[in-house]
């Protein structure tokens, strides 16, 4: 590992992935106790349509992706709140229809290829230094954001109806996390692809819900767990020359395999000795 | 006894069209406790809903301490009946009652070590402190319920809604519980949703039986007439021992004069 950090790329690439690491694990985490990891994935998916919109009109990359999937999201938020129990199947058709109107323009767009292999697993290892500094950016936005707003966001998310009844916006609030989370999925596809951004958004957060007490350490032990999977992931890609998105999706997938007896025995055990402490 | 602290005049209320609540007048009086009867679907979370400004009704007003119920609603503690969606969330107890000290223009407040104080003292007055760290996934239905009151009393209301508070709680915890509000009750009006009639009978100082339209009895006295109107079976059918068998003098109740 130490060797392959002369390499510019590879230093890059473990920037990206540990910066990735820590907004996928604050928003990771709102995600899993929201239940709305299927939303994320609504807007994954709907983002390849800015991307289609961004060719098509010779936009540039980062806005058009951004502005279409800030609409996609605002829609789905909204429906999420107005309409709670169709909102699965709404956001499944803007999920669908945003993936395939993407392909459809790039059709139309002449000269233009754009493999759709790279945005499903990114290109961790071409990561340029100005992509680096946006995510820097949008980490330090997201923290910022959920920290001032932390009391709120936990309200919210624990206990909606008592959330309003105290006051909190919580519409609005819905609202600014979820779009959010659209800044977030789009900056951190770029990088690392699709499906590393919902592997990250949701293995950390969810080995990390079972053994914290608080919304915090979630977010904290989500960091930690995204951090200790890319820079693994990236290890083994170095070593056996393997693609390197995959290859920290496979790590995630194997500690979270592992940690399900884990925890059984630790429930288990813990029902016995009635209640150990967690952290 | 005399101030009113809600004021609900000509309410009516429809969910896609169905009629829930119909010309519903209510006061709800400082310093009573009263109890909320009525079959399922006859209103009553509605109400509750109505009263906490989280509905809008069609027809009417409802105003708490003389303002519109939307902007009144912190001055009201809420007891939900159980708080569904994530139930392997990760928080404390304390933290859930530390919720309570959220509200209206206090994000710059910087009183932290007081909130958790006074937190500490509401889950103490409700048996809690001991458990006050541990996860809330970790407690009983009847403890769980018992931090969710800790968080309402936290709010320092001035009245106190409980929606079915004791329906995770066994018959002698009922009792226990119903003897914790009401010595709650003698600095803050309580209205719970309830179907133990004994229970009520023996501790609330009302009864509001809720079935489209509310009928308000200032004396706390179940009777069978009462029963068969508001739920569609009899009394022996609802609570064989709890009217019958316990010997309280089962007083009858004026009609629902109108």
């Amino acid at each position: 590992m130490i060797e392959a950090l002369q390499y510019d790329f590879m230093r890059h690439a473990l920037v990206a992935g540990l910066l990735a690491s820590v907004i996928c694990g604050i928003m990771g985490a709102l995600v899993v106790v929201n239940r709305i990891v299927f939303l994320s994935g609504g807007i994954a998916h709907a983002a390849y349509g800015g991307i289609g919109l961004a060719f098509y009109f010779g936009w540039p990359y980062f806005f058009g992706t951004i502005g279409f999937s800030l609409g996609a999201a605002v829609v789905m938020a909204a429906v999420t709140l107005k309409a709670k129990h169709r909102a699965d199947t709404i956001i499944g058709v803007i999920w669908a229809l945003g993936m395939a109107s993407g392909v459809i323009l790039l059709d139309l767009t002449p000269g233009y290829n754009v493999d759709l292999m790279s945005y499903l697993f990114g290109s961790i290892l071409t990561v340029p230094a100005s992509d680096l500094w946006m995510m820097l950016v949008a980490a330090a936005l997201i923290s910022g954001l959920v920290a001032f707003f932390y009391k709120d966001l936990l309200a919210l998310s624990y206990d909606e109806e008592f959330a309003r009844i105290r006051g909190v916006p919580v519409r609005a609030l819905y609202f600014v996390m979820i779009c959010m989370l659209a800044v977030t999925i789009v900056m951190v596809i770029q990088v690392v692809g699709l499906i590393l951004v919902i592997a990250l958004l949701t293995i950390p957060p969810f080995i990390a819900e079972k053994h914290t007490r608080s919304l915090f350490r979630m977010m904290a032990g989500s960091i930690l767990l995204g951090a200790l999977f890319t820079i693994s992931g990236l290890w083994l890609s170095y070593a056996f020359n393997l693609t390197s998105g995959a290859s920290i999706i496979l790590v995630a997938g194997t500690v979270f395999l592992l940690f399900l007896p884990i925890e059984h025995m630790i429930r288990r055990s813990r029902l016995r000795t009635g209640g150990a402490p967690s952290l | 006894m005399n101030h009113s602290i809600v004021e609900i005049r000509n309410v009516c209320f429809s969910y896609n069209g169905q009629e829930v609540l119909q010309d519903v007048n209510f006061d709800v009086a400082e310093g009573d406790f009263i109890a909320m009867i009525g079959p399922n679907g006859g209103g009553k979370t509605t109400l509750l809903r109505l009263m906490l400004g989280l509905l809008k009704p069609d027809q009417g007003s409802v105003r708490v301490l003389g303002m519109p119920a939307q902007k009144a609603s912190h001055h009201i503690g809420y007891v939900p009946q159980e708080v569904h969606g994530n139930r392997s969330f990760p928080i404390t107890a304390l933290e859930v009652v530390l919720m309570g000290k959220l509200g209206p223009g206090k994000r710059f407040s910087r009183k932290s070590r007081q909130d958790r104080e006074e937190a500490m003292e509401a889950l103490a007055r409700m048996d809690m402190a001991v458990l006050a760290g541990r996860r809330i996934d970790e407690l009983s239905g009847g403890q769980r319920q018992r931090v969710y009151i800790a968080r309402a009393l936290v709010t320092r209301p001035k009245l106190l809604l409980l929606d079915e508070p004791t329906a995770s709680i066994d018959t002698r915890g009922q009792s226990d519980f119903f003897k914790l509000l009401k010595d709650i009750n003698k600095d803050v009006t309580i209205l719970v949703v309830s179907h133990d009639l004994l229970v009520i009978s023996t501790y609330v100082k009302s009864v509001a039986c809720v079935n489209k339209r509310l009928h308000y009895h200032c004396q706390a006295e179940i009777t069978g007439d009462m029963v068969d109107m508001m739920y569609p079976c009899t009394a022996e059918e609802i609570c064989p021992v709890e009217l019958l068998a316990h010997g309280l003098p089962h007083r009858v109740l004026k009609d629902h004069g109108e």
